[in-house]
């Protein structure tokens, strides 16, 4: 093709985390870890985190599935870096729809998925936590 | 940076021949006037109509150029068929017999009859594919009227047995509709010696125009007009002709005539070249339908690529400058993997990894090269991002493609964490 429009199937920033995710990999010694997968689409999506003082100081993902999947886990853990667990509890997937600026209506669930991964993480974090006793 | 293209999707369409495209061109502006008119100006169409016709109709070995409907395309040409048959024929009977693979526009034509009083019996596929012609016969009943077998699956490539599956509709006095969309301009087609009543085509599959298809119903099937209008095309079709796209039609019939056996011979070579070469250099791949030979459309290779999804595979390969297709559930708007996938029920989890290359008469050496070198370093990215993979290493899951008896299914493991079975 001879054209310089550069034809893509998501918006740019959509394409940018989908070709160069941010946070991809595993948090070594994770605090919480949390694995999903939609129903839906068969995408599995997962987020390990590392948690120090009730704050998000390291996440990262590792995600099977789609573009817009890998790009909406790439966003969900830049978002949720440097918040309170309690913050993180009440992230929205429309946070990571309007970070990416937006995502067809068909891929909506990627978004679900990467607010879903997070959740499970937090969860897995304050489970452990309950088991542990806390060291004098 | 220029960088290099490669299409790889010559079955979803096809470029248009440069022949095709200037014998076309005078029918836009200097050779414009309708074929049903009366004067000079439809005259001289009529008799480039009839040049076209004869051609197709020997792309085909039909009986007679009469024999040809032009339609608007494949789906078009489908409808017609199974429709238009169906409804021609009711009063003999109300069951079609149709493979469980065929193409969209056949299966949503014959669910349409389902809610119009018709039944259908669908036939099995095997793992590779195939239609069993002994399945066909022992699904047809006294109440059959039609069995609908495609020459090619368009997903897998799996050349069907239509010729003995003709033999037994001929045998019980059914007609035999064969959609020959995956097929036509890339191998032989003998309509006689298939046995079949109908069959249909879309030559933007083989450097034809877009806009236009064919329906081939030889005299002893009755079709019924679903467009209604003026008495265009023997009244079977109602509609102003796409002339010029009839008459591009017409030359990459010829041409494909013409160049057939140096045609298949060439992209033959690239898909074993593509086959072998991407087989070398990854890991975990299976090939979906039959292996490059008799058995497979020359110019197809379908794939699954384990522990990563297709979107991904086809978004990076576009990036890299390769256009491909996949059956994944994350490409079609539906969420649902491809039926032909689910029907040589091949595993979830391979379904989802699925990328179908098709080759075409320009694609080279060196673009198939280009492939086999780009192709493993995206696997290795996406392998390296999926959770998947990194579990298969630790034992957690299993691979369906080369089982180690360590973990799970993929399957098993996905409906664990998504609660609920996939599909």
């Amino acid at each position: 093709m001879k054209e310089t429009k550069e034809y893509t199937l998501y918006n740019d920033t959509v394409m940018d985390h989908f070709l160069n995710p941010r946070n991809m990999g595993d948090v070594q010694e994770a605090d919480g870890v949390g694995e999903v997968g939609a129903a839906a689409c068969g995408d599995i999506m997962k987020i390990s985190l590392k948690i120090r003082d009730g704050k998000i100081e390291d996440a990262r993902f590792k995600t099977f599935g789609c573009g817009s999947a890998i790009a909406s886990s790439s966003m969900a853990t830049e978002l949720i870096k440097g918040r309170t667990l309690e913050e993180a509890k009440n992230f929205s997937n429309q946070e990571v729809v309007d970070a990416l600026g937006g995502l067809p209506p068909v891929k909506i669930h990627c978004s679900v998925l990467a607010e879903e991964a997070l959740k499970a993480a937090i969860e897995d974090y304050e489970a452990k936590q309950a088991k542990v006793p806390v060291v004098a | 940076m220029d960088k290099r293209s490669v299409y790889l999707d010559h079955q979803t369409t096809t470029p248009v021949l440069e022949e095709a495209l200037q014998a076309m061109l005078p029918y836009f502006r200097e050779v414009y006037g309708s074929p049903s008119s009366l004067h000079r100006f439809g005259l001289q169409v009529r008799e480039g109509l009839k040049e076209a016709r004869q051609k197709i109709a020997a792309l085909i070995n039909a009986e007679s150029e009469e024999d040809l409907i032009f339609t608007s395309g494949g789906t078009e040409s489908s409808n017609l068929a199974i429709k238009g048959f169906a409804d021609a024929n009711h009063r003999k009977g109300n069951h079609i017999v149709v493979s469980a693979i065929e193409h969209p526009s056949v299966m949503n034509s014959i669910e349409y009859l389902t809610k119009h009083g018709f039944e259908v019996s669908s036939v099995p596929v095997n793992a590779i594919g195939q239609i069993n012609p002994e399945d066909v016969r022992a699904a047809i009943t006294d109440k059959t009227i039609l069995v609908c077998v495609h020459l090619v699956n368009h997903d897998i490539g799996t050349i069907q047995p239509v010729k003995e599956i003709g033999k037994i509709t001929a045998e019980k006095g059914i007609a035999l509709y064969c959609d020959a969309l995956a097929a036509a301009g890339w191998m032989p087609i003998d309509v006689r010696d298939l046995g079949v009543q109908l069959l249909s085509f879309s030559p933007h599959r083989f450097y034809g125009p877009k806009g236009i298809g064919v329906l081939y119903r030889n005299r002893k099937a009755r079709v019924t007009s679903h467009i209604h209008g003026g008495v265009q095309e023997g009244g079977r079709r109602a509609g102003t002709e796409n002339v010029p796209a009839i008459i591009g039609a017409g030359v990459a019939a010829e041409v494909a005539i013409k160049e057939m056996s140096q045609r298949v011979e060439h992209v033959a070579m690239l898909q074993k070249r593509l086959y072998d070469g991407l087989w070398k250099h990854i890991k975990y791949i299976k090939l979906n339908g039959p292996v490059p030979g008799p058995l497979r459309i020359c110019n197809t290779l379908n794939l699954s690529t384990e522990f990563i999804e297709g979107e991904g595979q086809l978004l990076l390969l576009d990036y890299q400058g390769i256009a491909v297709a996949s059956g994944s559930s994350c490409v079609s708007k539906s969420l649902k993997v491809s039926h032909v996938l689910s029907a040589i029920q091949l595993d979830h989890a391979l379904a989802q990894g699925n990328i179908i290359m098709s080759l075409g008469k320009d694609n080279t050496v060196e673009d198939v090269d280009y492939v086999i070198e780009t192709f493993p370093k995206i696997v290795d990215k996406l392998r390296n991002m999926s959770p998947m993979w990194k579990e298969f290493e630790e034992g957690v899951i299993d691979s369906v493609i080369a089982p180690t008896g360590r973990g799970k299914s993929f399957t098993q493991h996905a409906a664990d964490i998504s609660g609920k079975p996939a599909h």
